[in-house]
C-alpha cells in the first residue's frame, strides 16, 4: 500500500501549483520541476500532475512537459499511458512543429506501452506533407528499431525509410540514410535469424532482422545520394558521405565519378565534412588507376588538411590524428608541408604532441635543417614531457634520415651542455638509439657522455648509459671504474638498470678479461645473490654458466653483431591501417585502433571473435587476413635480421621470410605451411599472429633439441623485441636490446609469448584457447609491438 | 553520433544534460573529471577523445566550462567535436556569454534547443539564425503558435523568404590576417595569410548574388589575360550557401546569402610574407636584482600605409616588479597576468621606427624554474591594404524583384593568432643599454 504524500515539502506545495485553475502558475509550476530535474532532484513523484497539463497551446510549456516524460517515462511506465491520448492527438495537430515533436518524443520513450500506439501516427507522419516531420520520423524508425525491432519488420518501416532516400527534400534524405545506417549498426547485434527466414518483412515474428537487401545501395540509389549531397546541411552531409563509404563501386568509371562528385566538398567549411570526403576518397580511390585523377585527387586533398590545423584545438587534434594516419598509407601528400605543423607556443599540450610526430613522418633531407632548428627551439620550453619529445624527435630523424644523423647528434651534444637534467638524460636515451643503427659512429661524444654520468638519475637514462659503456668498453680506458660505481649502488638500482650493469659488465670482460675478471666476479655474486628480480638473478646464471663452460659460445652469443633498427613507417600492422583509412575521422581513426578493440567492454570478448568468424564476411576478408602477415612480416624488416645465427638461406619471397623466422628452415617446412594454412582457414588477422607465434614457439624445441636451438627460435622474439624499442624508441624494455639474443627472449618476453616458450611439452587445445580469451590483451601488444 | 551531450563546470558537475540515447546511463557524466584528472595525475596526456570501460568521452573546453558528448560506439569524431564547437557558438549568440550563470537562467531555452538542434544522437540544425527564429526567449503567446521555418529543410536552409528592407545594400569586408614566426636571428621560418570574406547583407527576397575576385586559377581556366595582379588562393573554404559544384566547375562563387552578417569564405595562402611589423627586444639580465629591455619597432610596409592600435607583447620573468617605461611614442602597461608588458601605439607610420626602454626589478630569492622562453607577439591593423593582393572585382546582385543594390567593399590586414617573433636575444655586453 502506497504512502499518502506529504502535505508539505516542496513536492507538495509544486504538486498545489501544478493543478492550479490558473494558467500562469501551473506553467511556473512545471518550468520549477524542469529546474530540480535539472539540479538532480529525482521529480518522478509528480508524474501524474504534470502529465495533466500535457494539453496546452502553449508550446513552451508543452516542450517541457515532453521533457519532463522523456525523462521519467521509465520510472512510471504504468501511468505512461495517461499520456498516450495527448500524444496520438498531437500528431495529427495542424502545426508541423507539433507534430515533429509529439513524434519525436513519442518514440523515445522508453515503455512497452506506448510503443503500440505508435505505429499508425508514425506510419502518418513518415508520409507527411511537410518535409520537417517526415526528416523528424526518419530518425524515429531508428528509435523503434532500438526499441522494439520486431515492429519495424512489421509495419515495414524500413522500406518506407528506403523509400524516403528518393525523398524530394535533401534534409529527409539525409536523416533517412542516417537512420538507415543506425538500424543496419543494430541489427548486426541482434541474434541471427534462423536459415529459412531470412528475415523478410512480410514473415511473421519472431524475425527481427530486416532484410539486409534493404542496406545495399545500388546505383540509382546513390545517384540520389549524390545530387541531395551537394544540397543538404553541413550534418546531412555528413551522413551522407558515411553512407557512400560504404558503397561498393560496380566499375572504374563509377568510383570515378564519386570521387570527382565529392571533391567539392573539400570547400566547406565544417571539418567533418572535410574529413568525411577524405575518407570517401581514400576509399573509392583504389578503384580508380587514371593517373592524373589520382593524382589531382591526391594534390586537392593536402590544401584543405593543411587549413584543418587553422581549426580550434580540440579540431585540429582530431584532425591531426587521421592526418597521422593518412601519412602512414601516403607519405607525400603533404611532403612540402612541414612547416604548418610547427608548433605555436601556446597550443595545448595534446595538439603539439601529435604535431611533433608529423613532423618527424615528414622530415626529409630537405627540410631536416629547419626541423632541427625548430626541434631545438623546442627543447628549450618549459613543458618537461614536451621537450623530452622533442628532444626524442631529434633522435628519430636521426635514424631515419643517414644523411642528417650527423646534424642530429651534433645537435644532441648542444643540448647535453645545457646541463638541464631531464633534457640531458633524454639525450642520452635517444644517443643509445643512433648508436645502435650507426655503430661505431660517433665514439667520439664517449667521453662526453660519460662525463654526465653523475647528472642521471632516471632508471631509462642510467640503463642507456651503462649499455653505450658495454657496448664501446673495448674504447673506454676507465670502463671498469665507470661500470664499478654502478655496481656499488647494484642493489638500490632498478632491475633495467641491474640487467643492463651485469650484462655490460659481462661485455666488459669478455672483451678485456684481463683486468676486469674480479668485478665480473663481483656483479654475478651480487646479481645472483642479492637480487631479488627473477630476471636479473637468472640472467646472471646464465651468464655465469656460460661463462665458465664455454667463453667462446658466451663470446658468440652476448657480442653477437644486432640487426640495426630503423624507423618503422606506419604505427599499425598494414590491414588494420586500411580498416581505420576507411574509417577516418571516426573514433577509431582517432585512437588508432580498431573499433572492437574500445566498443563493447573495451576488449574483444571471445564471442565477439567467434561471431566474427561465422559471419559471411567480405568477400576479401581472407585476401586481407593473409595481406596481414604477409604485409606485417614485410614490415617488420627486422625479423629477417641477416644471418648472424641462421644457416644462409635466400631470404628473397615473403615465404622465406616467413620460415627463416623459425630458425632451421629446411626442418621446419611443415610447420611453417601449417602456419600458413592456418592463416588462409581464419578470417581474423590477429588470429594469424596469434598463431605465428604460438607455433613458433611450440614446436622449435621439438625439431631442435640442440642447446644452441633457442637462440635461432628466439631470434624473431628477440627481433620483434629489438622492433619495440626501435619503433618508440623510449620503450622501457631495456633488456630487449641486449646482444644476449636467445636469452633475452627468455627473460623478459612479452606475457603471450612467453607463455609459449616456457611450456617444453605444450598443450595444443590450451594453446588455442589462450588467444582467444586474450585476443583483446594480445591486441593491445601486438599494437605496441608493431 | 552520441548518446548523451551535457555542459559540465569546472568541479565536472552537471549543469545541464540532454541524454538522446539510453546506451549510456548519465551516471558516467560524473565519471568525467575524475578520469580526467586522474590521467593528469599519472602525467597521461588528457586528449579531447578517450575511452573508458567501452564509453567514449568527447570533450571541448569553453571558458570554464567542459562541454562532453558520450557514445558508446565507434562514432564520429570529427562530427561531434565539431558539433559541441557550434553548440557553444549558438549558445553564445543566444546568451552574449556562455558561463555558468547563463546556462542556469536559461535552461529552459537550452533544453529546446539542445532539443532541436541534435536528435537521437544525430546534429540536425546548428544555424543560430534559422533557429531563432522558431526558438526564442520569449515564450509564445496562444494565438500565433510558431512554426518550423521553411528554412528547416528547405534547400536553402539558411535564409527564410519574406525578408524586406527599404534600402538594399551589401557590405564586403575582406579581412587577411598573417600568421608568422620570426627565429632569433629575424629570419621568417612560417608565415601564411589567412583570409576571409565578411558579408552584412541586407537584401530583400531570395536574391543571387556572384562575387569575382582575381583569382589566378579561374583567370588561366577562362583564358582570359589577367589584368593587374592575381592570386592564387591554395585552399578555400565556403559557408554552406556557396554552391561547391559551381566552383569546382568553372571557380564561380554564386550564392543566395544569409540574411545578416556571416562569413562568406576564407582562404589560406602560404606565400612568404615579410613581417608587417617587425620587433626585437635586446635584454639584460641581472639575476636577482634588475633586468632591462630595449625594444625596437619597425613597420616595414608602403609609406602611404598606417598600422594602428599596434600591441606589443614582450614576454618578461612571472616574478618581476616595480617597473619603469621610456617610449618615445605610445605608451606602456605592465602585465603581470600576462607575464609581459605591453607597448600600444596608436599609429604607426610605414617605413618609420621607434624604440623604448623598460627595467624591472626581480627578487634577490632567484627563482628556481627556467625561464619560460615566450616569444614577443605583436597586435596590428592595416587598413585599405591587403598583404596578398586580393581584390574584389564585381559583386553582382539579381533578384526577381529587379532592385538596385549597392555593395560596399573594405580591405584590411592584420594580426593572426600566431604572430610571433624570437627576436629576444641577450644583450651580451651591458654597453648596449645605458642605465635608465
Amino acid at each position: 500500500m502506497a504512502m499518502a504524500p506529504p502535505r508539505k515539502g516542496e513536492n507538495y506545495e509544486l504538486r498545489q501549483q501544478l493543478n492550479s485553475e490558473y494558467r500562469d502558475k501551473r506553467a511556473d509550476a512545471i518550468k520549477r520541476v524542469i529546474a530540480n530535474h535539472t539540479i538532480g532532484k529525482d521529480c518522478s513523484g509528480l508524474f501524474p500532475d504534470v502529465v495533466k497539463n500535457m494539453q496546452t497551446d502553449d508550446l513552451e510549456q508543452k516542450k517541457l512537459v515532453y521533457l519532463y516524460l522523456m525523462n521519467y517515462a521509465k520510472t512510471q511506465p504504468e501511468l505512461v499511458i495517461l499520456a498516450v491520448n495527448t500524444f496520438v492527438k498531437d500528431t495529427a495537430d495542424p502545426n508541423p512543429l507539433v507534430r515533429a515533436l509529439a513524434i519525436r518524443t513519442m518514440s523515445i520513450l522508453r515503455a512497452e506501452k506506448i510503443l503500440d500506439y505508435l505505429a499508425s501516427p508514425l506510419s502518418r507522419c513518415l508520409k507527411d506533407e511537410n518535409p520537417y516531420v517526415r526528416k523528424t520520423a526518419a530518425l524515429c524508425v531508428a528509435k523503434v528499431f532500438d526499441l522494439k525491432p520486431e515492429l519495424c519488420v512489421e509495419y515495414g518501416f524500413v522500406e518506407t525509410l528506403r523509400d524516403l532516400i528518393g525523398d524530394g527534400n535533401p534534409m529527409v534524405v539525409a536523416n533517412a540514410v542516417a537512420a538507415l545506417a543506425d538500424i543496419y549498426e543494430a541489427s548486426q547485434n541482434l541474434p541471427p535469424t534462423p536459415p529459412g527466414s531470412p528475415g523478410r518483412s512480410t514473415s511473421p515474428p519472431p524475425s527481427s532482422k530486416p532484410n539486409s537487401e534493404l542496406f545495399i545501395i545500388d546505383p540509382p540509389t546513390l545517384t540520389k545520394l549524390l545530387v541531395a549531397l551537394n544540397e543538404c546541411s553541413e550534418w546531412g552531409r555528413i551522413a551522407i558521405l558515411n553512407t557512400l563509404s560504404r558503397y561498393k563501386a560496380v566499375d572504374e568509371k563509377e568510383s570515378e565519378h564519386i570521387c570527382e562528385r565529392v571533391m567539392p566538398q573539400f570547400q566547406h567549411v565544417n571539418a567533418a565534412v572535410v574529413l568525411g570526403a577524405v575518407k570517401v576518397i581514400m576509399i573509392h580511390v583504389k578503384g580508380v588507376t587514371r593517373e592524373d585523377l589520382v593524382k589531382s585527387l591526391t594534390r586537392k586533398m593536402a590544401p584543405p588538411l593543411v587549413t584543418l590545423i587553422s581549426s580550434p584545438p580540440e579540431v585540429q587534434w582530431v584532425a591531426l590524428r587521421n592526418i597521422n594516419l593518412l601519412l602512414q598509407k601516403r607519405p607525400d601528400i603533404l611532403a612540402n608541408e612541414m612547416r604548418v605543423f610547427f608548433c605555436k607556443y601556446n597550443d595545448p599540450p595534446y595538439v603539439k604532441v601529435e604535431k611533433l610526430d608529423i613532423m618527424v613522418r615528414l622530415a626529409s633531407e630537405k627540410n631536416v635543417d629547419t626541423l632541427l632548428g625548430e626541434l631545438k627551439e623546442y627543447a628549450s620550453e618549459v613543458d618537461v614531457e614536451f621537450v623530452r619529445k622533442a628532444v626524442r624527435a631529434v633522435g628519430q630523424v636521426a635514424i631515419k634520415i643517414d644523411e642528417a644523423a650527423e646534424r642530429c647528434v651534433s645537435v644532441l651534444m648542444e643540448l647535453i651542455e645545457t646541463r638541464v637534467s631531464y633534457v640531458v638524460q633524454e639525450a642520452v636515451i635517444v644517443i643509445k638509439d643512433i648508436f645502435r643503427k650507426y655503430p661505431h659512429s660517433y665514439e667520439g661524444i664517449i667521453p662526453v657522455l660519460c662525463s654526465n654520468l653523475e647528472e642521471l638519475d632516471e632508471p631509462e637514462a642510467k640503463a642507456s648509459l651503462i649499455w653505450i659503456i658495454g657496448e664501446y668498453a673495448e674504447k673506454i680506458e676507465n670502463a671498469d671504474e665507470l661500470l664499478g660505481t654502478f655496481l656499488e649502488t647494484f642493489r638500490e638500482e632498478s632491475y633495467p638498470v641491474q640487467l643492463q650493469t651485469l650484462t655490460a659488465i659481462v661485455k666488459l670482460f669478455l672483451k678485456k678479461p684481463d683486468e676486469s675478471q674480479a668485478i665480473v666476479q663481483r656483479v654475478l655474486q651480487a646479481a645472483t645473490k642479492d637480487c631479488d628480480s627473477a630476471d636479473v638473478r637468472d640472467r646472471a646464471y646464465i651468464y655465469w654458466r656460460l661463462l665458465s663452460s664455454d667463453p667462446a659460445a658466451a663470446k658468440s652469443v652476448v657480442l653477437a653483431i644486432r640487426p640495426p633498427i630503423s624507423l618503422p613507417q606506419t604505427t599499425v600492422p598494414p590491414a588494420t591501417l586500411e580498416e581505420l583509412l576507411s574509417e577516418v575521422s571516426s573514433l577509431a581513426s582517432v585512437y588508432h585502433k580498431p573499433a572492437a578493440t574500445f566498443i563493447g567492454k573495451g576488449r574483444l570478448g571471445a564471442e565477439e571473435m567467434q561471431r566474427r568468424a561465422m559471419e559471411p564476411e567480405e568477400d576479401n576478408a581472407r585476401e586481407k587476413a593473409l595481406q596481414t602477415v604477409v604485409a606485417g612480416q614485410q614490415a617488420e624488416n627486422l625479423l629477417d635480421f641477416d644471418s648472424d645465427d641462421i644457416e644462409p638461406t635466400s631470404a628473397n619471397s615473403t615465404q622465406n621470410q616467413s620460415l627463416s623466422m623459425f630458425g632451421n628452415s629446411s626442418s621446419n617446412t611443415g610447420i611453417s605451411s601449417t602456419t600458413i594454412s592456418n592463416v588462409a582457414k581464419s578470417n581474423n588477422p590477429l588470429d594469424e599472429l596469434m598463431d605465428l607465434f604460438s607455433t613458433a614457439s611450440m614446436t622449435t624445441p621439438q625439431n631442435a633439441p640442440q642447446p644452441i636451438a633457442p637462440q635461432s627460435a628466439f631470434s624473431g622474439i628477440q627481433g620483434l623485441e629489438n622492433s619495440t624499442s626501435s619503433s618508440s624508441a623510449t620503450n622501457n624494455n631495456n633488456a630487449s636490446y641486449d646482444a644476449f639474443a636467445g636469452l633475452s627472449g627468455l627473460s623478459s618476453p612479452p606475457p603471450t609469448i612467453g607463455n609459449g616458450s616456457g611450456s617444453t611439452s605444450p598443450n595444443p587445445p590450451q594453446q588455442q584457447q589462450k588467444p582467444l580469451q586474450q585476443t583483446g590483451g594480445a591486441q593491445d601488444d601486438l599494437l605496441g609491438l608493431f | 553520433m552520441a548518446s548523451l551531450v551535457a555542459i559540465l563546470d569546472v568541479k565536472g558537475k552537471s549543469l545541464i544534460q540532454r541524454s538522446y540515447r539510453d546506451d549510456v546511463p548519465p551516471s558516467y557524466i560524473e565519471r568525467f573529471l575524475p578520469l580526467v584528472l586522474d590521467m593528469e595525475e599519472e602525467n597521461i596526456q588528457v586528449t579531447p577523445c578517450f575511452s573508458d570501460e567501452g564509453i567514449n568521452y568527447m570533450h571541448i573546453r569553453h571558458n570554464n566550462l567542459y562541454l562532453i558528448a558520450l557514445s558508446k560506439r565507434n562514432s564520429n569524431a570529427a562530427e561531434i567535436i565539431f558539433f559541441l564547437h557550434r553548440l557553444c557558438s549558438v549558445l553564445t549568440e543566444y546568451f552574449k556569454e556562455l558561463e555558468e550563470e547563463s546556462i542556469r537562467d536559461n535552461f529552459v531555452i537550452i533544453y529546446e534547443l539542445l532539443d532541436e538542434m541534435m536528435d537521437f544522437g544525430f546534429p540536425q540544425t546548428t544555424e543560430s539564425k534559422i533557429l531563432q527564429e522558431y526558438i526564442t526567449q520569449e515564450s509564445h503567446k496562444l494565438e500565433v503558435q510558431v512554426r518550423p521555418p521553411m528554412a528547416v529543410t528547405n534547400a536553402v536552409s539558411w535564409r527564410s523568404e519574406g525578408i524586406r528592407y527599404r534600402k538594399n545594400e551589401v557590405f564586403l569586408d575582406v579581412v587577411e590576417s598573417v600568421n608568422l614566426l620570426v627565429n632569433a636571428s629575424g629570419n621568417v621560418i612560417r608565415s601564411e595569410i589567412l583570409g576571409a570574406v565578411k558579408m552584412k547583407c541586407y537584401l530583400s527576397g531570395m536574391p543571387e548574388l556572384r562575387l569575382g575576385l582575381n583569382d589566378k586559377v579561374m583567370f588561366e581556366s577562362t583564358g582570359r589575360a589577367a589584368r593587374g595582379k592575381s592570386i592564387e588562393m591554395e585552399d578555400v573554404k565556403f559557408h554552406q550557401c556557396v554552391r561547391l559544384s559551381r566552383f569546382e566547375n568553372d571557380r564561380t562563387i554564386s550564392f543566395i546569402p544569409p540574411d545578416g552578417e556571416f562569413e562568406l569564405m576564407s582562404y589560406r595562402l602560404s606565400q612568404s610574407v615579410k613581417p608587417l611589423v617587425f620587433v626585437e627586444a635586446s635584454v639584460e639580465s641581472h639575476r636577482g636584482s634588475r633586468v632591462e629591455y630595449m625594444v625596437k619597432v619597425r613597420g616595414q610596409f608602403k609609406r602611404r600605409s598606417t598600422a594602428n592600435n599596434v600591441e606589443i607583447y614582450v614576454p618578461v620573468p612571472d616574478d618581476a616588479d616595480s617597473p619603469k617605461f621610456r617610449a618615445s611614442v605610445g605608451s606602456v602597461v605592465y602585465a603581470p597576468e600576462k607575464s609581459a608588458f605591453v607597448w600600444k601605439i596608436k599609429q604607426l607610420g610605414g617605413g618609420r621606427d621607434y624604440m623604448m626602454r623598460a627595467h624591472f626589478g626581480l627578487p634577490s630569492v632567484r627563482n628556481e624554474d627556467l625561464d619560460k622562453r615566450a616569444p614577443i607577439s605583436v597586435k596590428f591593423e592595416i587598413p585599405y591594404f591587403t598583404v596578398s593582393g586580393i581584390q574584389v572585382r564585381y559583386l553582382k546582385i539579381v533578384e526577381k524583384s529587379g532592385y538596385q543594390a549597392l555593395p560596399w567593399v573594405r580591405y584590411i590586414t592584420q594580426n593572426g593568432d600566431d604572430y610571433v617573433l624570437r627576436t629576444i636575444t641577450d644583450a651580451k655586453s651591458s654597453s648596449i643599454i645605458a642605465p635608465l
